[in-house]
């Protein structure tokens, strides 16, 4: 009964996997013939400056992404989990970010930031007309805001439930002892949360290595190359420029961090999101 | 920690197994000024643009520039979304249903057979495979999207909505195998017994007591795969050349390069493929926000 979900699993999963180390040993242009090319494809990539530029843009929308959603991701969840009447009302407008395509939310937002035509010049307000995708610090700071906007409910929605799960006799222990709300939060809800917290960061990390559409649509890697992202920057070399070769010698190194990063928050937290779900 | 997984729809409702042990979360006694300041504020930053774009939408072309951008239209002017429907929206609309639910459908049904199986059965195969699985779960498989578009051409499928289908498959597969099967462990032994025992076989214990109890599951997995599969914008990109393929994000995207300075008109665009989903989220938005975290609330 396992076969069907099997097969398919080992033909668009494991083999494209294997395939993509296979192909970072070949030279292919997309289109015709694939021959072998040894490491020609390897030493391109790895003597390329732009690599070691483009992991550096990936780990800081990582790292960016992880900082800004994270403490509010942890607030809201507490938040949420209280009783207060509006709570209701405001978790139904909360969760819609989440119903957006990158695609959606990416033009949307190129829109509303025009320098020329958007909220900013309309509003008159000083503040937001900038050329806010026109250089690259900026452009960063826009892909991490919209990357919060559209994923923080979703995280808070997760600390949320991990929140609902510590016992209330904790928290009425800490009140007999005089413990304060903001002493409550650092002694008793943080510390509970820790396998929240490292749920949901590899979701955000390994996560983050796939966010393709909204940096391409946004900002295509640029200006510049200011926001090239591994993944983009594997898209570009691969489907812009024919060089499939060295795009899966990238596609390669993307698994590798994926998988690096994953172990690391699994001995960080001694169990990973699989036995997270597990429910082990 | 329970051992149990959360199905989410408890965190959401508040009801379910762990309502009882919930009790006075924190501090409901006194209001909490902080907690409350920061969700005002973050109502503000998740409404205003979702409003701008609504409001938008239904602004002229001609005046849009120079008008309040906040301020609502005077009267609502469906122009642009008659300039989308132009746009074979209908058309990108129906290639999204069809490869939703080209994918649900299969995705769910065997991703519930190999659960099933992981659980009931024995042996260094089902084991075996489970791992293969969770392995699935570490690995972005968007990064082995080169060799895919190599298959699908081999297989002659490039450009159609197969092209799509067959990956959205088995990327559902690893994450939809682990939440099903922790909900097939939940379904009581006894039962299993009580069946064989009347002469069940494992294919009829499979679709009459298994599939019926596990449910509230199987309709978590389809919507989180749901609305991956209908947000996704990399397979459509990478699989379809020409434009009767495309789907909704593909077709915002490419519109946008059409009307770049027409903003109402790409607003109305964003809009009109937004509102399936809205629709379905006013109807179910519990099972949807369950769905959503499909059972990462450990």
């Amino acid at each position: 009964m396992a076969i069907p979900a099997l097969v398919f699993f080992i033909a668009f999963g494991v083999v494209p996997l294997v395939g993509v180390l296979a192909l970072s040993f070949a030279r292919w242009d997309g289109i015709g013939a694939i021959h072998p090319a040894g490491f020609d494809s390897w030493h391109a990539v790895l003597t390329d400056p732009g690599l070691p530029h483009a992991l550096w843009v990936t780990f800081e929308v990582m790292f960016f992404s992880w900082a800004v959603q994270t403490p509010a991701s942890i607030l809201i969840g507490v938040f949420l989990s209280g009783h207060q009447r509006y709570r209701e009302f405001l978790a139904v407008l909360y969760f819609v970010p989440l119903l957006l395509s990158s695609a959606a939310l990416a033009v949307t937002y190129k829109a509303l930031l025009d320098p020329n035509f958007g909220l900013g010049p309309g509003l008159h307000f000083g503040l937001l007309t900038r050329d806010w995708l026109g250089s690259g610090g900026l452009a960063m700071g826009v892909i991490i805001f919209v990357v919060s906007w559209q994923f923080i409910p979703f995280h808070a929605l997760i600390y949320q439930g991990g929140v609902r799960q510590i016992p209330a006799s904790m928290y009425e222990a800490a009140s007999l002892d005089g413990a304060g709300r903001v002493r409550q939060f650092f002694s008793i809800t943080l510390p509970q949360l820790k396998y929240t917290v490292i749920t949901s960061s590899t979701l955000m990390v390994v996560g983050s290595l796939t966010f393709f559409d909204l940096i391409y649509v946004l900002t295509a890697g640029g200006p510049g190359d200011s926001t090239r992202v591994l993944a983009l920057d594997m898209y570009q070399q691969g489907f812009q420029a024919n060089l499939m070769g060295p795009a899966s010698a990238i596609a390669v190194i993307i698994v590798l961090v994926g998988l690096v990063l994953a172990l690391v928050l699994r001995r960080l937290g001694g169990r990973g999101v699989e036995s997270q779900l597990e429910g082990a | 920690m329970a051992t149990t997984l959360t199905t989410g729809s408890d965190q959401v409702t508040g009801r379910g197994p762990r309502a009882s042990r919930k009790g006075k979360a924190k501090g409901s006694e006194r209001p909490n000024w902080l907690g409350a300041l920061i969700a005002w504020v973050w109502l503000a930053i998740v409404i205003i643009p979702i409003y701008w774009i609504v409001v938008t939408s239904f602004k002229l072309q001609a005046n849009y520039f120079g008008s309040n951008p906040l301020k609502p239209p005077t009267s609502l002017d469906w122009t642009n979304y008659k300039l989308v429907l132009d746009n074979d929206f209908v058309q990108y609309f129906v290639n999204s249903v069809l490869v939703t639910a080209g994918t649900l459908i299969p995705a769910v049904l065997i991703s519930f057979m190999a659960a099933y199986a992981i659980v009931r059965g024995e042996g260094v195969f089902l084991r075996g495979t489970n791992s293969l699985f969770l392995m699935g779960l570490a690995i972005p498989l968007q990064a082995t999207i080169i060799p895919v578009y190599l298959i699908i051409i081999r297989l002659h499928l490039y450009d159609t909505l197969l092209a799509m289908i067959l990956p959205s498959i088995a990327f559902a597969i690893p994450l939809s195998v682990l939440v099903l099967s922790n909900f097939i462990r939940d379904v009581p032994k006894e039962l299993f017994e009580s069946m064989r025992v009347d002469g069940a076989t494992e294919w009829g214990m499979l679709w009459r007591l298994a599939f019926p109890l596990t449910r509230p599951a199987l309709v978590t997995v389809a919507i989180y795969n749901g609305l991956q599969v209908w947000n996704g914008f990399l397979l459509p990109l990478i699989m379809t050349t020409s434009p009767s393929k495309r789907t909704l994000p593909l077709a915002i995207w490419t519109f946008q390069g059409q009307y770049g300075v027409n903003v109402p008109a790409i607003a109305a665009s964003v809009c009109l493929t937004t509102l399936p989903i809205l629709a379905l989220y006013i109807v179910g938005r519990r099972q949807l926000l369950s769905g959503l975290t499909a059972g990462f609330s450990k």
